[in-house]
Parts: structure tokens; sequence; C-alpha cells
């Protein structure tokens, strides 16, 4: 039995346990560390409305808001590169947005168009010079970061002398494409739900006896739907290999005939494309864009991809686990709200369980790969 | 492998334990929290949170202070939804930016919260959104009766320091004083930022390249503070028309030193305080004052500072 066993199997292959080759995957640190965060805020705020209908709603869009940008960062990060200008072309979108419906009165549908191409531009310009001037990513998109922010103050002080442009909601009714960025679906199934008294209903005001919830934003189903796509692509598709290789080692990909240049430039796009999704979701949701939306959301995305298992040097990470890192980072950001912590301290929490996760996740990785 | 996973997680457990249960375990009274726009950097919402802190202490109730911590304005309308979801008695929040708020403020009102719109926003907007009222400073006509004022004064032109343009209602402080003082606002307003050095060296270059500029109003602590100091630094301390919206130490002791004519005062801690107190009142006795409350403007000038000067940057 044995003799055959030797003979059939291969010295260079490692045999390794079925579980084992489940368990070896970078959302392994996110799963682990979305079951932890959960499991303490069920213990410490499980009575504060965090998981009512209200509160899962609440922590679910702010965890699909960072899922969406996070599966940009994700990807490019894999790729081997940084958009700091995430945050700043959330703001620009937003703006551009506004500016084409309400200031040029453009069908809303139009200006969706107009701005998704020409913010997938802006993100195939800072890939383009950073592949070819061969800079780190940081300096470049940093500098696209000052650059957006810039315009985005400007033209709406220019254009209409305020930094917030409104009225967005207005326009935006009954046309085809706003709906599928700030529209909800499944009302029917929520209001049969608040109608059994299965979720709250509202006691009062003209929406009196209407579900608290009334539907899944379209928010949630876009992350839900980057997620799958982008996972699809990273683990099922040639060009996913090809992400990895550009992000692992550049120069060997290059040599086994691994187009990197166009691979980065597209992830570049494909990043703005994320930022643009988001600002689009939020200028539909509230009818407005200001300049200031979107700081500091570049930090939040990495923040989300380094919770979910990616490493920042490139060639490894998971869309999955980044999607796990954004609900973590959701989760705790607003579950420290419901558990009543401090205001001032709430950063200080917020860096800690952070901090925590990172390392949690590291060593699980480190323990079972046996690597790095 | 499991083994150490679990060990972790117990020691993350009781390492927050105690934390988080001082936190939740407070007064057994009514729970009101207050929600502001403003960013973790903006210094002057200290009067706020400790206005807040006495209301509650004084009438024994719970309260929480919530902030974006960028002064994002989408954020700020999931912290109340946030609020709201988590069943207080009342909500106290800024209304800034009324396309953004007035939905997750109406929702809130709607599953019967009640709510007090404070500091930014409309005695319309307020009612509007179903607020039981608006305790404030109106901020155009603040700044209109400002302009008016320096108008009389023999001002003709000026500087608007603005640190935090993305709020409309700072824009409508500088509109309201160029109103006041029948001139175009034009380019003099400028986009500060919050960096106390930036702000400096703007307003140093702005009177460099505009020497005939009249007069600087500033917007608050933030922008006043680095404004003296460029002034210091060109010479024009004393000589240039200067006044600013809000209190702090720094802008008193400019006030009591000849350098800012006068300070425009919206009493935020009435702000902060009244509403806790009309609303414990109301959630207790059911009596409800029957309009909005002005907590301001009020000029402070160099004449009676002296209760200004002791609580400047606390209660002032």
């Amino acid at each position: 039995m044995s003799e055959a066993n030797t003979a059939l199997s291969d010295e260079r292959i490692k045999n390794t346990s079925r579980l084992r080759t489940a368990l070896i995957r970078p959302e392994l640190g996110g799963i682990c560390g979305t079951i932890i965060v959960f499991a303490l805020f069920l213990i410490f705020a499980g009575d504060s409305g965090m998981f009512n209908s209200q509160g899962v709603m609440n922590w679910s869009i702010v965890s699909a808001q960072f899922m969406i940008i996070a599966v940009g960062a994700c990807m490019l990060m894999i790729a081997g590169e940084f958009d700091l200008s995430v945050g700043s072309m959330i703001g620009f979108a937003g703006m551009m947005i506004a500016i084409f419906t309400v200031t040029l009165e453009w069908p809303v549908w139009q200006a969706i168009l107009v701005t998704f191409a020409l913010c997938i531009a802006i993100g195939a310009l800072s890939g383009y010079i950073v592949v070819r001037t061969g800079l780190p990513s940081f300096i470049v998109t940093l500098a696209f970061l000052f650059i957006l922010r810039g315009f985005t103050i400007y033209l709406p002080q220019l254009i209409e002398r305020r930094t917030i442009i409104g009225g967005i909601d207005d326009a935006a009714e009954g046309d085809w494409l706003a709906g599928l960025f700030g529209g909800k679906i499944f009302g029917g199934l929520f209001q049969w739900l608040g109608d059994n008294g299965i979720i709250a209903t509202f006691e009062r005001g003209t929406r009196a006896g209407d579900p608290v919830v009334d539907g899944i934003p379209m928010l949630i189903v876009w992350a839900i739907g980057l997620v799958i796509v982008g996972h699809f692509i990273l683990v099922r598709t040639r060009f996913g290999n090809w992400i990895f290789a550009a992000g692992g080692d550049a120069q060997a990909a290059r040599y086994t005939g691994v187009p990197v240049n166009r691979v980065k430039i597209l992830m570049f796009m494909f990043t703005a494309f994320c930022a643009t999704v988001f600002a689009t979701c939020q200028v539909m949701e509230f009818g407005s864009a200001g300049a200031d939306r979107g700081l500091l959301k570049e930090f939040e995305a990495i923040i989300a991809v380094v919770i979910g298992g990616a490493l920042l040097t490139g060639g490894y990470g998971s869309v999955i686990g980044a999607a796990l890192g954004a609900l973590i980072f959701g989760v705790v950001q607003q579950g420290l709200f419901f558990a009543g912590v401090e205001s001032s301290l709430f950063r200080v929490f917020l860096g800690l369980i952070l901090l925590f996760a990172v390392i949690l996740n590291t060593y699980i990785r480190r323990l079972i790969t046996g690597e790095r | 492998m499991t083994a150490l996973i679990k060990k972790i997680a117990i020691a993350a457990t009781v390492a927050s334990l105690p934390a988080l249960a001082a936190t939740t375990a407070l007064a057994e009274g009514e729970r009101y929290i207050l929600v502001s726009h403003a960013p973790d950097s903006d210094s002057w919402w200290n009067t706020i949170k400790n206005g807040i802190a006495l209301a509650g202490e004084q009438m024994d109730v719970e309260v929480e202070y919530r902030n974006p911590p960028t002064g994002d304005l989408a954020d700020m309308a999931r912290i109340i939804e946030q609020a709201a979801a988590s069943g207080p008695n009342g909500i106290i929040t800024t209304l800034s930016d009324y396309d953004v708020l007035s939905g997750p403020i109406r929702a809130a009102v709607d599953s019967g919260v009640d709510v007090i719109i404070m500091n930014s926003g409309t005695p319309e907007q307020a009612r509007e959104v179903g607020a039981l009222m608006y305790v404030g400073q109106p901020e155009y006509d603040a700044g209109h009766a400002a302009g008016l004022r320096a108008a009389g004064e023999g001002v003709q032109s000026f500087l608007c320091v603005n640190h935090y343009i993305s709020s409309p209602s700072s824009t409508e402080r500088c509109q309201g004083f160029a109103d006041g003082l029948g001139v175009e606002l034009g380019n003099q307003m400028i986009d500060s930022g919050q960096d106390p050095a930036e702000i400096k060296n703007r307003v140093l270059a702005y009177l460099n390249t505009n020497p005939e500029t009249d007069a600087i109003l500033t917007l608050g602590p933030t922008s006043a503070d680095p404004t003296l100091l460029a002034l210091e630094e060109n010479g024009l301390a004393g000589e240039i028309y200067f006044g600013t919206f809000d209190l702090g130490d720094n802008i008193v002791e400019g006030i009591k030193d000849g350098i800012i004519n006068w300070g425009i005062d919206q009493q935020p801690f009435l702000q902060a305080y009244l509403p806790v107190v009309v609303m414990t009142n109301y959630h207790r006795y059911g009596v409800l004052p029957g309009n909005n409350i002005n907590s301001g403007p009020g000029f402070i000038t160099a004449d009676g500072l002296t209760l200004v000067e002791e609580y400047a940057g606390e209660y002032r």
C-alpha cells in the first residue's frame, strides 16, 4: 500500500489536507475578524438599537460605501499600485453631476454618463503617468488628490457662488439612469414586514404606518455586484492572473508576456469607476453635491483592503477579503456610536480595533501559510 | 490554531470591557444626542460640548455629542440615522445643508424622536422638517447687522477669511456683511482652509496684493487667531478695521488690546444648553416655549469684557 503511494506521488508536490487548502486563502483573517467584531458588538451593543431594522440598515449602508471603493482599491493594490485620489474623485464626480444637471440643465442620465467617462479618463491619465514616468503611484495620485479637490471647490464657487449645489433630486425624478443609483428595491417586501410587525413603522407624520426601512438602497446592490464581479475577474479569468502577476513581480510578468502597463492603467480606470459609482449613489440619495464630500475616503478604502488581508506591496489579496474588511470597518465605526463610546475617545477605539484586526490577520496568515 | 484565535478573542473582550461598560451604564433619565456638522479640528465646538454636559448634569439626563470627524455632511446624515436608530428621547442637530439632512431628520421625527434644530439652518427649515423649534443666530441677519455697523464707521472694502467654505452658512455671513456695507462680495472672500499657517499666509498674501482693503472679517477663532498673527507681522494690527464672528481666548485678548473692534457672540452655550432644558421639561411636564429662540447676535466690544474673558472658550 505504502509502496503504491510513493510510486504515484511526486516528491516535488507537498501533500496538504483538504481543510488546509480551504483555509489558505487571503480572506481567512477577514472572516475571523468579522465573527469577532459581530460577537463583540452583540455583547456590548445588542440592546442599543444596533440590530433592529434601522440600525442594521445604518451600518450596512456605511459598510457598502466602504465596499464600493475598497473593491477598486483592492484590485489596484494587488496590481501593485495605490490611488490616493479616491476621496477627491468622489467629491469631483459628485460636483460634475451637479454642475451638468443643475447649471447646464442636461438630463440626468447624460450628466451621469459624461461624468463616468470624464472620471475614468482621469483615472486612465494618472495610470498613464505612473507607467510612463515610473514614478511611485503614491506621488502621482497625491497630486491628483489636490488637483481634483481644488477643482471641486473652485468650479461651483465660480459658477454658482456656492460650494454646495442642490436640486439634483428634482431633476432626477423619473430619470431611467438615476433610479439605478439612487433607488431602492424590494419595497414591497419591507412594506409587508412592516405591516406584519416584524420591523418598526413610523409613528407619526406623513409617512405614519410606513416601515422605517423601506427597501434595499441601490448603493448596497452596487456594492455586492462589484464584489462579485471583482472576485470573478480576479480568481476565474486570465486577466485576474495578469493582475496578480503585475503586482507580484512586474518584470517577470513582462518576460512571460503579460501586458503589465495595460493591466495597471485599466486598474486605475476601474478605481476611478468605483469612486464615481460611490459619488453618483451619494448625489442621487442626498440630492446635492458638496465640495467637502469624500474627504479621507482614500485612506478608509486602503484600511478596508488591508484589514481584508491584502499586502501593501502588491501581488497578494482578495476582493472578498476587502469586502469583509469594509464590513468590519463599517460595523466598528457605527457600532462604537451604538455602544455609547465617548465621542472624543471614538478614534482611539477605532484605531485600536483596526490595528488589532490587521495584526490578527497577519498572524493567522503566517500561521497557516508558513510564509513571509 | 483555533485555541489561539479563541484566546485572542477573549483577551480582546476582556480588555475592552471596562471602557465600554463605563460609558453605557450612565444615568437612568432621558437620553439626548447632539449632532453637529463640525470637524474634529474646529475648537469652537468645545463650548457646545460644555453646554450640553452642564445641562445634562443640571437636568439629570444623559447627553451625548456626535460629529462627522472630517466635517463631511453625508457622514453626518448617517450619524443622524444612527442616533435615531438608537432610540433616544430627543435629537438636537444642526441643519447646515437642507438637501442632505432634511431626509434623515424628518425620518427621525416620524419615528417618534423629538428634534430641535440648533446653530445652523433657518426657523423656516426647522419647521419644515418637523422640529420642535430652532435655537440659534440667523447668519445672514447677523452678517448684515455687522455690515451696517462697519459701514457707519467708514468701511468700504473688506476681506472675508472663510475657513469653512463648504458650509453654506459661512458664505451667508460674508454675503450679509457685504450687503450691509452695500458692496459686491466678489473676490473679497477667500477660502483659507483650516490650517493656521496656511490661513496666516493667505491673509498676508491677500493684504499684500490688495493694500487698499479697509476691513477684515473672520468667521471664528479658527480664522481669527492666525489673522491676528498675520496683522502683527505686517504691522496692520490696530490699523485695519477688524471684526469677527464668535469668541475665543485670543479674540477676547485682541478686543482688549484694541486690535479687534468687535466680536459677534452668537452665544453657543445657549444653543446647546437650552435645547436640553427645553426638551427635558417638554418630556417631563409637557411644557414648551411658543417660539424659536434667538441666541444671538450680540456685539462684544472692549467694554464689559470681564465675564467674557473669564469664560472665553469654556462657556462663552
